[in-house]
């Protein structure tokens, strides 16, 4: 392997790290606080893609402006799965929730595929993200600077939010103890349906550039992603936000690298991260970054 | 008074045996193909519901491992019923291993192997995977699924890869299907009736209780998980005799999900619930078909629209979920002296 080819693949491994670690923290948050593993959140990262999509060939929206709407759009999408979903189930077994969220996962999926068609669709990029620019041999889409840049700045964004402004508290709090947050004032159910909004807007970035640096886009596109961002999630210890960002970098790197190092053993690509998850689960239970879990008696 | 009950009762299951029997002694001469296809696929639904229902409903352990064990079980059962003939004839692109070459088994033998085959990687993935608990033993064994679907899909000398393997030799009729499904019912009616069964519902009511009781949870567990597989294989076994065709993309995690239906709409914890459930699902996959027909009302006509089927269907979970999560039986068996106190009007038997 020469140090060019390295090179690349280490954009190459950035870039999808970045992708699985925006569509993690929206796991990772929802996770933290309701403690639900929201299997519908890979959809909303399907249905961000369609929605920048259909802006552009349907209205002709410039691209930025495809994003916001679509960015806007998801973050709503991700409140009514809430809604709809999970909220009349708050109070039932943990387990009621998790099969909702199959559930829902499973309606999206296929409502896509009636209304968007289960045809893949090729999209169109924007020159100012694929042309390629040639430094020293090596040679680099834009896009593979722009995504982790754009990843970089969406998370610090989001810390600003959770760690610098009062719902932010309001969330941590209901991290930690539900129940007293509720008796302290706190509009609960504004709250976690602020943190599916913050989290489906996420997902949705994340869907709009997995879209530009893989321009096809079908309904089931979500579900692959989706699962491998969870296990980023936990990789990184659910519950934290860096955690999910290191995850998803680790499971980016862990997936680019092992193909490009033994290319032999690209067919099981999409095991990699399977097994790098029950290699982490057995050593370290909680995650890389994650808290101890008490045992409630 | 306690004997005659007791005959009453021995009296009535064998009515039922020989009622069922009766069933598969008519069917295949008076039913369309069609129709004897969903009674066949009711009874292998039954045979994965249970399954799931001993790892799930009896025990706690959320698993979302069953396509996975369907899997094994299909390809070891499919190597050892394919003749020779048409091993040579599927197999263009890469031979198959020459072990493989020269196995055969006559058909009970393999789907017991294919059974066996499953629940060795049970034991193997579970004595690991079953100390998380919760929601992690839940993505854990999706993700062991995937796995499993992944590595079938890049061996080619033995699953002949993405291609899969083709007329497997349809043996799974209306006698086999039924004969391993009151088979299942009879072994997870046995087990849940048990102290072994009293142990596994004491550690899915409460973990922590069970294990101060002296409970060793960890083994029960690992033996629960062990025979779901076993019987998870058995079922993709049947199946891949019934289909006649399999390959990986038969074994994603939507086959997982029919499943969980399958229990959910049954009641999680009950054995007749599991068959109930396998009804209902079977039939409802079946008849909600019709909506992807076009449909002519008078001198109107509603196009059908392809896909609809699983958003409906989709959306039918999500609707039991959500207003009767305990399923049509919740942790109550179907029992005579229910159907009977129904009859008479009378109360809810315990």
């Amino acid at each position: 392997m020469t140090g060019q080819m390295f090179v690349q693949h280490f954009f190459n491994a950035l870039t999808l790290g970045s992708l699985y670690a925006l569509i993690a923290i929206g796991y990772t948050m929802v996770y933290g606080i309701l403690r639900l593993i929201n299997f519908a959140h890979g959809e909303i990262f399907m249905l961000g893609a369609y929605f920048i999509f259909f802006a552009g060939s349907l209205f002709n929206l410039p691209w930025a402006v495809g994003a916001v709407i679509s960015i806007v759009l998801c973050a709503l999408c991700g409140i009514m799965v809430d809604k709809v979903a999970y909220k009349p189930l708050r109070d039932a077994p943990r387990i009621s929730a998790l099969i909702s969220s199959i559930g829902m996962s499973f309606l999206i999926q296929n409502l896509a595929i009636v209304v968007f068609s289960g045809i893949p669709r090729p999209v169109v990029r924007p020159d100012f993200f694929v042309k390629i620019v040639v430094i020293k041999g090596v040679r680099i889409l834009p896009l593979a600077v722009i995504v982790p840049v754009v990843c970089f700045v969406l998370v610090l964004g989001l810390l600003f939010i959770v760690y610098k402004t009062k719902p932010g508290l309001a969330m941590r709090a209901i991290s930690k103890d539900i129940e007293t947050t509720r008796l302290m004032g706190v509009s609960v159910n504004r709250i976690i349906a602020l943190t599916f909004g913050l989290g489906s807007a996420l997902a949705a970035a994340s869907g709009i550039m997995w879209a530009l640096r893989y321009p096809q886009i079908q309904p089931l596109m979500g579900f692959m992603p989706g699962i491998k961002a969870f296990i980023a999630a936990v990789v990184g210890g659910i519950g934290s936000i860096q955690g999910a960002v290191i995850g998803g970098l680790i499971l980016g790197f862990v997936e680019i690298m092992t193909v490009a190092f033994f290319p032999e053993l690209s067919g099981f690509k999409d095991a990699f991260a399977f097994i790098l998850l029950i290699v982490i689960l057995l050593a370290k239970p909680t995650g890389l970054m994650g808290e101890k879990i008490e045992e409630k008696v | 008074m306690m004997e005659s009950k007791k005959t009453k009762k021995l009296f009535l299951n064998a009515l039922l045996l020989v009622a069922v029997v009766g069933l598969l002694w008519w069917a295949p001469e008076n039913l369309d193909g069609y129709k004897i296809q969903i009674l066949n696929l009711i009874a292998i639904y039954s045979i994965l519901g249970l399954s799931l229902n001993l790892i799930y409903g009896f025990t706690g352990m959320f698993s979302l491992g069953t396509a996975g064990f369907m899997c094994i079980g299909a390809y070891v059962s499919s190597l050892l019923i394919l003749p020779e003939m048409q091993k040579d004839m599927i197999f263009i692109l890469e031979p198959l291993n020459p072990i493989l070459y020269g196995a055969h088994a006559p058909f009970v033998v393999a789907v017991l192997a294919g059974g066996v085959a499953a629940a060795i990687a049970g034991l193997v993935i579970g004595i690991p995977v079953l100390r998380l608990g919760g929601d992690y033993l839940g993505i854990a064994t999706l993700g062991f699924a995937e796995i499993i679907r992944v590595v079938a899909n890049n061996i080619p000398t033995i699953t002949n890869g993405a291609l899969g393997l083709k007329g497997i030799p349809a043996y799974a009729n209306l006698w086999w299907n039924y004969g391993w499904m009151f088979f299942t019912l009879y072994v997870m009616y046995r087990l849940v009736n048990s102290n072994f069964g009293n142990a596994l519902k004491a550690i899915r009511d409460d973990e922590l209780a069970a294990k101060a009781m002296g409970i060793n949870t960890f083994r029960y567990r690992v033996i629960s998980f062990t025979v779901g597989s076993f019987f998870a294989g058995i079922g993709g076994a049947l199946m891949a005799s019934l289909l006649t065709t399999i390959d990986p993309k038969m074994f994603m995690v939507i086959m997982t999900y029919n499943v969980l239906m399958v229990v959910v709409a049954g009641g999680l914890g009950s054995l007749s619930g599991s068959v109930i459930g396998a009804v209902v699902v079977t039939v409802l996959l079946e008849w909600l078909r019709f909506v992807e027909n076009p449909i002519t009302l008078g001198s109107f006509e509603i196009p059908g629209v392809p896909g609809m089927r699983m958003v409906i269907f989709a959306l039918s979970l999500i609707m039991i979920i959500l207003y009767r999560p305990e399923g049509v039986m919740g942790t109550k068996e179907l029992s005579w002296d229910g159907l009977f106190g129904l009859g008479k009007g009378g109360k809810d038997h315990e």
